[in-house]
């Protein structure tokens, strides 16, 4: 077995400890982008509606 | 008044901007380290072999879903005393992040206990409790989504995360108040940290990681929240000016 299988392997704990690692990482990672991606939508919004709010005074 | 100086929320945004990159930064670092020194360099358990490189994502996502409770039931504190606004922003940004933590502890506790219980779940006083604090963070997200004008469903929401905090000691403590399936602490202990320093170092380094996690995305949570307000402000005056 090579160094790195055993490394990956664990001890035979492998499977629980990388599903660990990954499930976590796919939440934080996750959490992350989403707040990112809600935070953008709404600065966008808030843009276009100022531009709009600066039309209706000129009107 | 100190506090309402920082609730302002342009000045919020304004100091959220600054601290941003910072924590950000801190946070990207402190995860490489951490992951570099918990899955490379530290030792394997005596008992537990490699079992124990889990405990490096389970703690400290375990003290942060307390933290945050912690911060959401004062912010709801300030919401029932002084009808703070931002402060309602403040605990609906850090719900979702508590929930995350509490989901992460939840799962990586029920892979750990599988190989070293023998069992993925069992109704002990630990386990049940944090159990208890995930219903209540999806209770209060619940809550607060649940009215359009978010004044009452704020209050309601507020309410139950500061009744909820009773739940917080009884977490902590169930370990030694009940005969738990879970080990007592390690590393809160009033006669110093039971654990190596090989093990201690990484654990550090994540649980700062995890912590810099909280404040980045709960400072990109709560300026979202502020935007929104000014999207709904701006949108019912151009519905006013069209009536």
């Amino acid at each position: 077995m090579s160094e790195i299988e055993a490394y990956l392997g664990m001890g035979g704990y492998g499977p629980f400890i990388w599903a660990a690692y990954f499930l976590s990482t796919f939440i934080l990672v996750g959490l992350l982008a989403q707040s990112r991606r809600v935070l953008k939508k709404q600065e966008a919004l808030l843009l276009r509606l100022k531009a709009i709010q600066r039309g209706d005074r000129n009107d | 008044m100190l506090m309402h100086r920082y609730a302002n929320p342009t000045r919020f945004i304004r100091i959220a901007d600054t601290i941003f990159p910072w924590a950000g930064g801190i946070m990207v670092a402190a995860f490489v380290i951490g992951l570099y020194l918990a899955l490379l360099t530290s030792p394997a358990d005596y008992q537990q072999s490699e079992m124990v490189r889990i405990m490096y994502i389970h703690v400290p996502a375990a003290w942060m879903a307390l933290f945050t409770y912690a911060f959401m039931a004062l912010s709801s504190a300030a919401v029932l005393i002084w009808k703070h606004p931002l402060a309602l922003l403040s605990a609906k940004a850090a719900a979702p992040i508590g929930a995350s933590f509490t989901v992460i502890c939840l799962a990586t506790g029920s892979l750990w206990g599988k190989p070293m219980w023998g069992t993925w779940w069992v109704w002990d006083a630990r386990l049940t409790s944090v159990l208890i604090l995930l219903f209540l963070y999806l209770g209060y997200i619940a809550l607060i989504n649940a009215f359009d004008e978010s004044e009452r469903g704020g209050k309601a929401a507020s309410l139950l995360a500061l009744v909820g905090a009773i739940n917080l000691p009884i977490i902590k403590y169930s370990v030694d108040w009940w005969n738990t399936l879970h080990q007592p602490a390690s590393v809160f202990r009033l006669d110093g940290p039971a654990i190596h320093s090989d093990m201690l170092w990484p654990l550090i380094v994540m649980a700062i990681a995890f912590k810099m996690f909280l404040l980045t995305t709960l400072l990109t949570r709560v300026k979202s929240e502020l935007t929104a307000v000014r999207v709904r402000n701006i949108q019912r005056s151009l519905n006013g000016n069209l009536v």
